[in-house]
């Protein structure tokens, strides 16, 4: 099936938080939690986020769904610029981009019936007649594999994973072509995880669906998304289509974030245990995005950092087809 | 051979509800080696963190009552000890860090005073001494600026920096065993790495044994030298990590390792599909007769619900080379696997 709302296009998205000016006149605390982010999302395409909390990914994915307001940039949804809509507009525009949210036990109403919870979309948007939207809300419970006589249920008595279903029946209610997930699998055990990845890839298929998809988990990144976007500090640093990035990481930092992630497979080599290669490893935290570095952000952790990096910022640019990487040393 | 620095044998813990008693602990036995590193894994609610709280003396009693088995640290029975004794024991052999460090780190003293704490409990040094010493921990657990650190509170650390700071209280003493709960679970991955590498160089300069608690199997692969599966409260899987995520007997095993998407380095450009595990973990109090998984194993055979599976050695297949005694280490809980389940079927039939 064909997605008719088009590609997502996000430009030089900024958000900051706080004031210029601080209580007394002095000088405020603003945090760059996003800063210059941009990248398009082909319509039934997924684009994956990753980074490490506080990189500013949630904040990048509240923004293109105006659940926070923007500093500056703009985010287009096929024809329409979404980040101009204001009031009524944006109400009804909403029908064409919905939300996952990572915690399916505190976004589901506990006084709702799970029934009345997946119509309330449909309510609001002022969709179909009554008799239409109580067959569309079945017609969804089957969709995301539960059962059309669960819809009197409330939300305690569904499992995480039932419930995380809940919130999919929810989100497709308006028949959204853009499906924004943040951390949509990080809360539920493994096992689960693996039900609710593979109805995502049922659901893309069937109805086309365009994902951009915010983890912290590579392994399920690299499973779900065609194109993955590295962030750090509020910016994008490396953004690659899924083969390039995980076989030709460039970027310190993605290399260093791909070396830490403890896997099955890659820690044995014929039943011994696989030495790390030395110099993989990052020190410390990321830095505060209150007074970000001026050069390169990763520049204090980064174990290749030349005097420039501190110096100047890298520019975002193209080192091969659909590759493109901020980083002097490249 | 070498001698178990601490023996579990059949431990039952069992919970007061209101419909009645339920076992949350079924029969669990393992052993930890002095300096060996033993992972724990399981989704949630399978015992992994009440397994845990059983060996310190920390099952809520009651609801909770430890209702069988013995738990045997250097062949002294924990459970036949009282409480005063058990608080010589907590923090000065065993000690245990937590998930969270911020919720186990008390706000309104300094890290320093915390870790002295734990020191001034359990040895007769004076204050100052036990602040030295506390620096000394801060160092050794990587803190940068030790002796300034000292001085800061839990809110002013990072996340990773926090679970440094429990690591130090955990180790302070020296103890023989450390009980680490899904250290890294709330921190990022690259800080989770360079927690895991702390651990690694602690284990071995202190020569201390951990258990590892954990859901991911991938964390286990990297840090462990044995592991034990659980699953609904018994232990389904035991022995060596080579053997045991290489070549995975129980069916529950195989699941967990195969719905986990691997991360690798060479993805193909087609997209394949997870493997599930259908349904869910089930409620303790509704358990069946039999293996606890078999409603949700692909494999099971008929009578896999009536006859519950004992854990039982299995000829190893492969051929891996093996310390000394591992060989025979090799534990299953399966009826596909060993002779009990074909016995007991006879006695069933």
């Amino acid at each position: 099936m064909i997605n008719a709302d088009g590609d997502l296009k996000v430009e030089n998205l900024k958000v900051h938080f706080g004031k210029k000016t601080g209580l007394f006149g002095g000088p405020g605390q603003v945090v760059h939690a996003v800063d210059g982010v941009s990248f398009d999302v082909p319509a039934g395409s997924t684009l994956g986020i990753v980074g490490e909390s506080g990189s500013g990914k949630s904040t990048t994915a509240l923004a293109i769904m105006r659940l926070v307001e923007l500093t500056q940039g703009k985010v287009t949804l096929g024809e329409t610029i979404i980040s101009d809509l204001e009031g009524d507009a944006l109400r009804s525009e909403r029908r064409r981009f919905q939300m996952i949210f990572q915690d399916p036990y505190s976004s589901l109403n506990p006084r709702e019936r799970a029934g009345d919870i997946v119509k309330e979309p449909l309510h609001l948007m002022k969709i179909g007649t009554k008799a239409e939207r109580d067959d569309r809300v079945s017609e969804l419970f089957t969709q995301v594999g539960l059962r059309p006589e669960q819809q009197a249920l409330f939300p305690h008595q569904f499992s995480g994973g039932q419930r995380q279903r809940l919130g999919f029946a929810k989100a497709l209610a308006t028949t959204p072509g853009l499906i924004v997930c943040d951390e949509p699998v990080s809360a539920l055990d493994v096992a689960i995880q693996a039900q609710i990845l593979n109805l995502m890839s049922d659901l893309q298929d069937q109805m086309g669906l365009t994902y951009l998809f915010i983890s912290h988990d590579l392994g399920v990144v690299q499973h779900v998304c065609d194109e993955i976007a590295v962030m750090y500090l509020g910016q994008i640093v490396e953004q690659a289509d899924r083969l390039s990035l995980f076989s030709r990481p460039r970027h310190p930092y993605t290399k260093a974030l791909l070396a830490a992630v403890p896997t099955v497979h890659g820690s044995f080599v014929n039943g011994k245990r696989r030495l790390r290669e030395p110099g993989m490893r990052i020190k410390g935290d990321p830095p505060s995005p209150i007074n970000p570095p001026a050069g390169c952000r990763f520049a204090g952790r980064c174990p290749k950092a030349e005097d420039q990096c501190h110096e100047t910022a890298p520019a975002f640019r193209h080192i091969d087809t659909g590759h493109k990487v901020a980083c002097h040393l490249v | 051979m070498m001698n178990a620095l601490l023996e579990v044998r059949d431990l039952i813990v069992e919970f007061k509800t209101r419909d009645g008693i339920v076992r949350v602990l079924d029969q669990i036995s393992f052993d930890v080696n002095a300096g060996e590193i033993l992972g724990i894994v399981g989704e949630s609610g399978c015992g992994k963190s009440m397994t845990a709280l059983s060996l310190m003396g920390l099952v809520p009693t009651p609801p909770g009552n430890i209702a069988g088995g013995r738990i045997a640290m250097q062949d002294q029975n924990l459970l036949d000890l009282d409480q005063e004794q058990l608080r010589h024991i907590r923090g000065s052999e065993i000690s245990m860090i937590f998930q969270e460090p911020m919720s186990s780190l008390n706000p309104v003293f300094t890290v320093g005073e915390q870790i002295a704490e734990a020191l001034r409990l359990h040895e007769k040094i004076s204050s100052k001494e036990a602040m030295d010493r506390a620096i000394d921990m801060l160092q050794a657990v990587d803190i940068p600026e030790p002796e300034s650190r000292s001085k800061a509170y839990p809110h002013q650390l990072s996340g990773g920096m926090r679970q440094r700071v429990m690591i130090a209280i955990g180790l302070a003493c020296r103890p023989k065993l450390l009980i680490a709960d899904e250290p890294t679970t709330a921190l990022d991955a690259t800080v989770q790495a360079q927690i895991f590498d702390l651990l690694k160089n602690l284990q071995k300069d202190m020569d201390t044994a951990i258990i590892l608690i954990t859901h991911d199997m991938g964390a286990i692969a990297e840090l462990a030298d044995r592991v034990a599966v659980m699953y609904a409260g018994r232990i389904v899987e035991q022995g060596s990590v080579v053997n045991v995520l290489m070549e995975p007997k129980h069916p529950y095993t195989k699941g967990l390792i195969d719905c986990v998407p691997h991360l690798e380095t060479n993805p193909s450009t087609e997209r394949k599909r997870l493997t599930e595990i259908p349904g869910v973990v089930p409620a303790l109090d509704k358990l069946n007769q039999g293996c606890a998984f078999a409603p949700r194993c692909a494999q099971a055979l008929s009578h896999c619900n009536d006859i519950k599976p004992q854990l039982d050695s299995v000829d190893n297949a492969v051929n891996i080379e093996l310390d000394h005694a591992d060989k025979n280490q090799e534990l299953v809980a399966c009826h596909l696997y060993g002779t009990t389940g074909n016995e007991s079927q006879g006695v069933a039939g």
